[in-house]
């Protein structure tokens, strides 16, 4: 392994994907985020980690607007989204063209209850895609960005819930990927597998990055040291550090990131 | 392990004695409602086989017993079925997928759905004064089929609505999530999740509603069904174009527990034999879409898993 760059020779050489400013998030009068400022850069991986309630799912969640489904959620501050420097949260902005730039993978696999093949085809479907021939080349190239294919090449029209645990959530990645997402956030993907479904899934993120930009919200600090390249320590709401994760893991700025990492707390 | 003692096994074998007594009452009250139900429908079979033939579904009543039949009830009860059907599922369907998916939590949302429910339990006669005055006067559609289904559409809305929503409510929002974190809308994803899966549970209530719509009496007497018909209405098909004929809607009508009310309500032993064999047809009505319900749901059900 090469010497790890230091934070800020990364941050000059990278382009950032998405940029948070100053992010409040309110579920009614409860305040779940506090002022959060990150950068998320482009094709590498952000790991959010922290203890449960400390609101990284609820930050993550803010960038695809999920919130938008349920009455009462409000956010203020900006999260921008480049090339186009366009502030996703802002009031005139669609939370479906948000969505269709903004991929997501749940923590459990859910596949739809319909064929292999119609849940890959369904974000293009939704767009009005109409040519047969164009979603069955999406489909093929989406599995195969998934590592799916070999897999489920001989039973595309079998229902999705005949693949196990593992297969499914990367049929949900498969589905996020054949739209071509700019941005693709990962609530706790693995948290439903077994260590072998985990490694594949991580293997995948690895390779993804390559072409996508990946947020991820991880329960399992190993996971974070694998996959990540920036990791943001979250804890009741606040952004308590975030930096390279090797040295957020090898030599943490703050206590209590030192304090939750080294498993004394949370 | 410690041994059991003495007292503590008594203790034991006494609440297993509780125990086999409760089983015991519990199949008892079982027994009495299914050996009372069997004991009616054996009856009526008994009282109406041999009224039992062919001819009973081919011919209209008639003053002689062994003559009547059953022909226009039954065809009066399909057509009515058929409106009523065509008229509550869709209106139920929409009203449910709204109250679940689009209508906003508040106090207006619980009025509704506590009135909606408090409609599954007012009498239906009380369905058919309100269809007297509304279908057969006001909107001058007659004491036709279309008033009947009407009605009939407007006694089981609730059903269909209640049993749409428990449909929707089962769907696990994580199904909803992922289709919105596509990008979808929320009608592509009522369009191709919400209304696709909910689909057994509708189809059961939708089939339990019309079961129970088949048996009603009481509105469609309100409403001024005909208890002697000896004539069908007219054909939905024509010879000559446009080819379809819509004039069966606004036909006098009768329906089997009518016809069934009719015979009854006659000394002679005779036409008693023909209201039993009535019966027992529309006993095996309800039972047959029952069965429907019951193998359409297992049929759909084993296709969507959560």
């Amino acid at each position: 392994m090469s010497a790890p760059e230091t934070f800020m020779e990364q941050r000059t050489a990278l382009a950032a994907k998405a940029e948070v400013r100053q992010l409040d998030f309110y579920y009614g009068d409860f305040r779940a985020l506090k002022s959060i400022s990150m950068p998320v850069y482009e094709r590498h991986v952000t790991a959010l980690i922290g203890p449960s309630g400390c609101g990284k799912s609820t930050f993550l969640r803010c960038f695809n607007r999920m919130h938008d489904l349920y009455p009462g959620n409000r956010y203020s501050g900006e999260i921008v989204l480049q090339p186009d420097n366009a502030d996703l949260l802002a009031r005139g902005v669609d939370p479906i063209e948000v969505r269709m730039r903004v991929g997501m993978v749940f923590q459990k696999p859910n596949p739809f209850p319909k064929s292999v093949f119609e849940n890959v085809a369904y974000g293009l479907r939704v767009r009005g895609e109409g040519s047969r021939r164009r979603i069955e080349e999406k489909v093929e190239q989406a599995l195969n960005d998934a590592a799916l294919w070999d897999e489920v090449k001989d039973r595309l029209h079998q229902p999705a819930y005949n693949l196990s645990g593992g297969q499914q959530q990367r049929l949900c990645i498969a589905r996020a990927l054949a739209t071509d997402p700019e941005l693709l956030l990962f609530d706790e993907p693995t948290s439903a597998l077994d260590p072998i479904a985990t490694s594949s899934i991580e293997e995948l993120i690895h390779d993804l990055k390559q072409r996508i930009t990946i947020l991820i919200v991880t329960h399992n600090m190993q996971q974070a040291a694998r996959v990540s390249d920036f990791t943001a320590y979250m804890y009741l709401g606040e952004l308590i550090e975030y930096g390279v994760t090797d040295e957020l893991f090898i030599k943490p700025a703050k206590k209590q990131t030192e304090d939750y990492i080294t498993g004394r707390f949370g | 392990m410690k041994p059991i003692e003495a007292p503590l096994r008594r203790e034991i074998q006494r609440r297993k004695r509780t125990q086999t007594l409760f089983a015991a009452l519990g199949l008892v009250a079982l027994m009495l409602g299914v050996l009372t139900f069997a004991a009616l429908f054996a009856e009526m079979a008994w009282n109406g086989f041999a009224r039992l033939d062919w001819s009973f579904f081919t011919h209209f009543p008639s003053r002689r017993a062994a003559q009547a039949g059953i022909l226009s009830a039954w065809v009066g009860s399909t057509l009515v079925m058929l409106v009523t059907a065509i008229v509550a599922v869709p209106l139920g369907v929409a009203a449910g997928v709204y109250l679940e998916e689009y209508a906003g939590k508040n106090w207006l949302t619980d009025l509704i759905e506590i009135n909606i429910t408090n409609l599954a339990g007012v009498p239906s006669i009380v369905y058919g004064l309100l269809a007297l005055g509304l279908f057969v006067y006001q909107f001058g559609f007659g004491q036709s089929i279309l008033s009947a289904g009407l009605t009939l559409a407007l006694l089981i809305l609730p059903v269909v609505i209640v049993a749409t929503r428990e449909a929707v409510r089962a769907i696990p929002q994580s199904i909803r999530e992922g289709s919105y974190a596509l990008g979808a809308t929320q009608w592509q994803t009522v369009r191709y999740h919400i209304l696709p899966y909910s689909s057994p549970g509708i189809l059961t209530g939708v089939i339990i509603g019309l079961a129970r719509a088949i048996g009603e009496t009481a509105p469609i007497i309100t409403i001024g069904a005909l208890t002697f018909i000896a004539f069908l209405p007219p054909s939905p098909l024509k010879a000559e174009p446009p080819y379809l004929s819509f004039e069966w809607l606004f036909s006098p009508f009768t329906v089997m527990p009518i016809q069934m009310f009719n015979w009854t309500s006659r000394p002679e032993a005779a036409f008693q034999a023909n209201a039993a064999a009535a019966g027992f047809v529309l006993v095996l009505m309800t039972l047959a879409m029952n069965g429907v319900a019951i193998w359409l749901r297992y049929r759909l059900r084993s296709r969507i898993k959560w």
